[in-house]
């Protein structure tokens, strides 16, 4: 059976608002829902950030003096949550891949519109709910872990919120998951071939199976924590005879394929940056492709190695020891391709390339420490300590949020028709560079030394080096004034930027900027080689 | 160009682009109910290890009787047959007959819901007296949750292949296909589900 697309469409676009309004509608328009996601996660970020300064404040001295105990374990948690809930997997995941797929796979809107809108709606009510619940009676304070026996302790109704809200984002995840995996396999224009797809594409069809795999798994493990918490049941609570390690399991099956969930489609979108501000094709398109589905089966066998020190049998340790040491191999070919890409290349130093080559530069660290941290006895060393904290911002911040910069100023052009300034995304960049590496690396050594994480209070021998980090956190924080004020300027009067102002050659920049309702005026172009760019030149010559 | 907003290209897109792709509703089904059984594994998992590892405390009442599951198990194979006669039915263009066994499907999963709710009141555990009642009512409550909305959803599309004014027939067959292939699954959940609870 088919379906007429025309049909479908006549109905709704008369429906829609036009102009501004149409981002605070319920639009189908794939385009206008990727703004909506970055935007809408952008709030949430400066909302998670501010949170991340209040606990480097209170962090500068040994003292809780700058806020009670029970407040700056809400406030870690509600920072935690919302940085990953509702910033880093809706912006990287819902922004981009709603905003660039439909272009990649030459279609003219995601595969379900209408679920897509859903999946979007889901977050902006579960986010507020979240933040909101501080005005309750004290949001969540088990961390955005929220292990059991201490979820079942706390003021109930934070955590009860918590849970909700979770569970809402995690159902829009997963409508969202579906909708890439039908769009990127189903929703091709005819004659085009998998293996000629851009790399988001791949890395998005990675991250949406771990996301339809794995979320599923953490709603039926937060629907039983939410039992233990109100009707007194006993899955995770000692007393009654549960058992804390499944939740741990159960928790890690969805949270540790999340990291991925959070990173892969960086690996994607700077898959796409480099080989355009480099001139040269992308390096190892084949190896990248197995790369990514390598690390989407292997991320789904790894996840005990969060639980090292939660009694964990001999043979488990061993197994998720060397299957956590396999994920190195998948992603140091990525890395090493990404290197090759700019080697020998016509680099141009903008922004979106500072930021991508910065992403190369922290995320290879993070790696690194992850490899020390799947060794179990380093690991015991620094279970819960601040090294696990520096290493996976190094992975998140310094690896996914630096690509949503660097995309932000690549794609820019192409959702406005403006350029951004250039001198004020380079400065954006310095501070950002600087004050993130001021601010986590310190913290290897803080956690290599004993510091435990989540803990208001430290040993004073360990105030300088904590007031470094919140130094570092400061300049964070700094960073993002740059940036709104090139994106609020740009908007208004900045430079003109024409259709395709890198000559990139993937699909999207085929079109007008911004582009038009279905895309293109007529048919989708076929692009068969998204990364040609040495041919280009040889043509010319 | 800010075509975005002039509803004249729009117009023009609609007239000039008359496109049709294939449908792939039921692959975005087939997606959803993957993730669907992940929920259902996930809960597997758990009562799985909780019976290798955390022993049932002394003097804890956890025992499960077989003939009513049985006969559940039975409902819902037989349901799932006589949703597949109605499927059969539509196709030919038989509405009235189709709506007949759409009709008798919904009732076998009543029975279904009526039967599960007997075992409850009669089993000598409750929710939160140990843990494996707590997981026993956890699985079959979330599967008879589905079964609940699975039955729902076979009345709508009952009274929607109705002769006159239904919006089933042969053209239309995906609403009832989709829940056709969703009853499928949560028969296989319940086979699973009665060998893991109540056999193993």
């Amino acid at each position: 059976m088919t379906i007429s697309i025309d049909q479908q469409k006549t109905n709704n676009e008369s429906l829609q608002p036009k102009g501004w309004l149409r981002y605070f509608s319920f639009s189908l328009d794939h385009k206008v829902i990727g703004i909506q996601y970055l935007v809408c996660g952008f709030l949430f970020y400066l909302i998670g950030g501010t949170l991340a300064s209040a606990i480097r404040i209170e962090l500068a001295s040994p003292m809780s003096d700058f806020m009670p105990r029970d407040v700056y374990n809400q406030v870690l948690t509600l920072h935690g949550t919302i940085m990953i809930f509702l910033w880093i997997v809706p912006v990287v995941n819902g922004a981009f891949g709603n905003y660039l797929i439909p272009f990649y796979v030459g279609a003219r809107d995601m595969a379900f519109p209408r679920l897509n809108a859903v999946a979007f709606w889901l977050i902006p009510p579960s986010g507020l709910m979240l933040v909101a619940s501080y005005f309750v009676e004290g949001a969540a304070q088990a961390g955005w872990t929220a292990y059991p026996p201490l979820s079942i302790t706390t003021p109930q109704s934070g955590q009860i919120i918590w849970i909700l809200s979770v569970l809402l984002l995690g159902g829009s995840s997963i409508f969202g998951g579906i909708n890439f995996i039908a769009t990127i396999i189903k929703l091709r224009r005819p004659g085009l071939k998998l293996m000629q797809l851009p790399m988001y594409c791949w890395a998005m069809l990675g991250t949406s199976l771990l996301v339809v795999l794995s979320t599923p798994v953490l709603a039926g493990t937060l629907i039983l924590l939410s039992f233990d918490i109100i009707a007194n049941t006993g899955f995770f609570n000692p007393v009654l005879g549960g058992n804390v390690v499944v939740y741990q399991h159960l928790f890690w099956f969805y949270s540790h394929p999340a990291v991925y969930i959070m990173v892969l489609p960086a690996f994607g979108l700077v898959s796409e940056i480099l080989p355009v501000h480099a001139r040269k094709p992308l390096f190892g398109y084949t190896t990248m492709v197995f790369s990514i589905m390598g690390i989407v089966v292997l991320g789904l066998v790894v996840w005990a190695h969060h639980m090292f020190t939660s009694g964990t049998p001999p043979w488990m340790r061993l197994f998720f020891t060397i299957a956590t040491a396999f994920i190195a191999v998948p992603t140091g070919i990525k890395f090493f391709n990404w290197v090759a890409t700019l080697w020998g290349g016509k680099i141009t130093i903008n922004s979106a390339m500072l930021f991508s080559c910065g992403f190369i530069i922290n995320f290879v660290f993070g790696g690194i420490t992850g490899v020390a941290l799947a060794q179990v006895p380093f690991d015991i060393h620094v279970h819960d300590t601040y090294f696990v904290v520096a290493h996976f911002h190094y992975i998140v911040y310094g690896g996914t949020v630096f690509i949503i910069f660097s995309s932000i100023y690549h794609w820019f052009p192409k959702v406005t028709g403006k350029m951004l300034n250039e001198k004020l995304g380079i400065l954006h960049f310095i501070i950002t560079f600087i004050g993130f590496n001021l601010c986590f690396a310190p913290q290897h050594w803080l956690g290599l030394n004993g510091m435990p994480r989540r803990v208001a209070e430290y040993d004073p021998q360990f105030q300088f080096v904590n007031q470094v980090s919140s130094f570092g956190a400061l300049l964070m924080a700094i960073s993002t004034i740059p940036f709104l004020i090139n994106v609020f300027l740009s908007v208004r009067n900045g430079k003109n930027a024409g259709d395709n102002p890198w000559n990139a050659l993937t699909p999207e920049w085929l079109t007008s900027s911004p582009p038009p309702v279905e895309n293109w005026e007529g048919e989708a172009p076929l692009v068969e080689e998204p990364y040609g760019y040495g041919k280009e030149i040889s043509e010319q010559k | 160009m800010t075509t975005l907003d002039s509803s004249k290209e729009i117009q023009k897109n609609n007239s000039e682009v008359n496109e049709t792709h294939e449908d792939f509703r039921m692959f975005g089904l087939i997606t959803f109910l993957i993730a669907d059984g992940m929920t259902f594994a996930g809960f597997f998992a758990a009562y799985l290890t909780y019976k290798a590892v955390n022993p049932l405390p002394d003097g804890a009442i956890y025992e499960l009787e077989l003939p009513i599951p049985t006969l559940n198990t039975i409902l819902l194979l037989v349901s799932s047959a006589t949703f597949h006669k109605a499927g059969k039915a539509l196709l030919k263009d038989k509405n009235s007959d189709s709506q007949k066994w759409l009709f008798f499907t919904a009732f076998l999963g009543i029975i279904f819901l009526i039967c599960q709710l007997f075992e409850y009141f009669h089993l000598p555990f409750g929710l939160t007296d140990n843990l494996f009642a707590s997981t026993f009512y956890a699985l079959t409550g979330f599967h008879g949750l589905h079964v609940t909305l699975g039955t729902l959803m076979i009345l709508i599309i009952a009274w929607q292949s109705r002769s006159n004014g239904g919006r089933l027939n042969s053209q239309n067959m995906f609403p009832l296909e989709a829940v056709e292939l969703y009853w499928h699954f949560v028969d296989g959940i319940w086979v699973v589900l009665f060998i893991i609870l109540y056999l193993l």
